[in-house]
């Protein structure tokens, strides 16, 4: 788990990891926040399953994949937060909705 | 190791025959070229296609349908040689169709080439879109789906693995296998050929060019004219998906590993394997008109492969007259016709002569006399 250097006192927001109200700072990241998490990984692999973490955060490596406000495969690192947004693990294979 | 035969080529074509050939315990020298060249077979869709195929041409519709039924018994002895899955499956396939001209014409097109086949069971029908709803529960179709055409014999493959386990079983049948090199030249002599490959010379008392688009070029060499042009094909790829199209489509296949793809582009551009934006947003419009929750999927890859074109995209296999022992094969449906090439035409190379069944294939079909 990683640690801010500084609180988030000014333009803090609200985000919801798997429901769970998380403090958040304007500007930063989601897979920023998903790092904080005590529950470090944030998917699971399509085909092994094995579980991932955020690691390149400039949006090559695709490990910060999650769901975000009901959309799959998003990634986290390039995915600036906002208030009220919603985020869940990705649990393997994306299903195609609708 | 002085060679029976040499095979020039170790793509889906030239792979299978030699692959044929050792089995049947011929020595086998398969020459492969390099990453530089136009390799079909590692840009293929993996389809093992019989629906709609030999329209003008039944002759290779009953090649297709018996290559098609070959498969199953060429993929489990291939797997089992090499313990590679090719991920085969053979359940059936589909056509999609959008709009009801394209519905009838596609009935129409089926009912044509069934007429052709002349009396067997028809082992194809038409689904209209609440049979098709009905068959796939997990997709909601796009409102200009108005069915499909159902091929009980469709299937597909994992074209990648099906390569890797001919290549692995040519050399486990102890044929020798040479990548990474090119051939300069074919000199026919008294008794054989011999072949200028990258530095070194290698012989053989017979000879198979299945060099794909480079047939052409070795071809001339032994006084047989190719008339070839390469034809571009663009393939889309999605991330991987939960399983929800059980069976292959013509244009849109699941993976088994979960990735959606989408093909392919039929572009007359010469020797060009760049992608194209224009043909990414055809491919996904059309995509989504089919599946529109398909909008939501993400690209990962996006590629282009040159088909092998002959004037009447049908294949083209001939033994020489001049160089009596060199043969010639080609095709753009390497991987429907791999069980063909590895059984009977294999067969028909080691025994020395084409059967007369292939006598439709041999390109002087595109002979035309010069003065009208």
């Amino acid at each position: 788990m990683f640690r801010k250097l500084h609180e988030p006192v000014a333009e803090a927001v609200t985000i919801h990891i798997e429901g769970v109200p998380v403090a958040a700072e304007t500007g930063e990241s989601v897979a920023a926040v998903l790092l904080r998490e005590p529950v470090l990984w944030s998917r699971t692999t399509p085909v092994t399953r094995s579980k991932r973490a955020p690691y390149c955060m400039i949006g090559v490596c695709f490990d910060c994949l999650a769901r975000v406000d009901g959309v799959a495969s998003v990634q986290t690192c390039l995915t600036p937060v906002r208030d009220g947004m919603r985020v869940e693990r990705q649990q393997g294979r994306r299903c195609l909705t609708a | 190791m002085h060679p029976d035969i040499i095979v020039i080529g170790a793509g889906a074509v030239g792979a299978a025959i030699a692959y044929g050939l050792a089995r049947k315990r011929l020595r086998v020298l398969v020459l492969d070229g390099d990453d530089g060249d136009y390799r079909a077979a590692r840009a293929n869709f993996g389809l093992v296609w019989l629906q709609g195929k030999g329209l003008n041409m039944p002759v290779y519709q009953e090649l297709t349908r018996r290559s098609v039924d070959l498969w199953p018994d060429f993929a489990a002895e291939l797997a089992s040689l090499t313990a590679t899955d090719l991920q085969y499956e053979h359940n059936g396939g589909l056509v999609f169709c959008l709009g009801e001209d394209a519905f009838e014409k596609r009935r129409l097109d089926l009912q044509r080439l069934h007429n052709e086949l002349g009396g067997a069971e028809a082992d194809w029908q038409m689904l209209d879109r609440v049979e098709l709803a009905k068959l796939f529960p997990k997709i909601r179709f796009g409102a200009d789906v108005t069915g499909a055409s159902f091929g009980r014999r469709d299937g597909h493959a994992n074209p990648l693995r099906l390569l890797a386990a001919l290549h692995a079983g040519i050399v486990r049948l102890g044929g020798d296998l040479r990548r990474n090199g090119a051939v300069r030249q074919i000199v026919p002599g008294d008794e054989g050929f011999t072949i200028v490959f990258g530095e070194e010379n290698v012989s053989a008392p017979r000879l198979v060019i299945a060099a794909g688009l480079g047939c052409q070029v070795l071809a001339r060499q032994l006084d047989l004219d190719i008339p070839l042009r390469p034809q571009r094909g663009q393939v889309l790829v999605t991330e991987r998906l939960a399983p929800f199209l059980p069976l292959p489509a013509s244009g849109l296949r699941q993976t088994r590993e979960g990735t959606v793809m989408i093909g392919a582009t039929h572009e007359e551009t010469g020797f060009d394997i760049s992608t194209t934006a224009v043909a990414a947003a055809d491919l996904s419009r059309r995509t989504v008109r089919l599946v529109p929750a398909l909008a939501d999927a993400t690209l990962v890859r996006q590629w282009a492969g040159l088909r092998i074109m002959t004037p009447d995209s049908c294949p083209i296999y001939a033994l020489s007259r001049t160089y009596p022992g060199a043969f010639v094969a080609l095709c753009h449906s390497g991987v429907t016709l791999a069980a063909l090439h590895a059984v009977v035409l294999a067969e028909a190379i080691a025994s020395g002569e084409l059967p007369t069944s292939f006598d439709a294939f041999h390109q002087r079909r595109f002979d035309v006399p010069k003065a009208a």
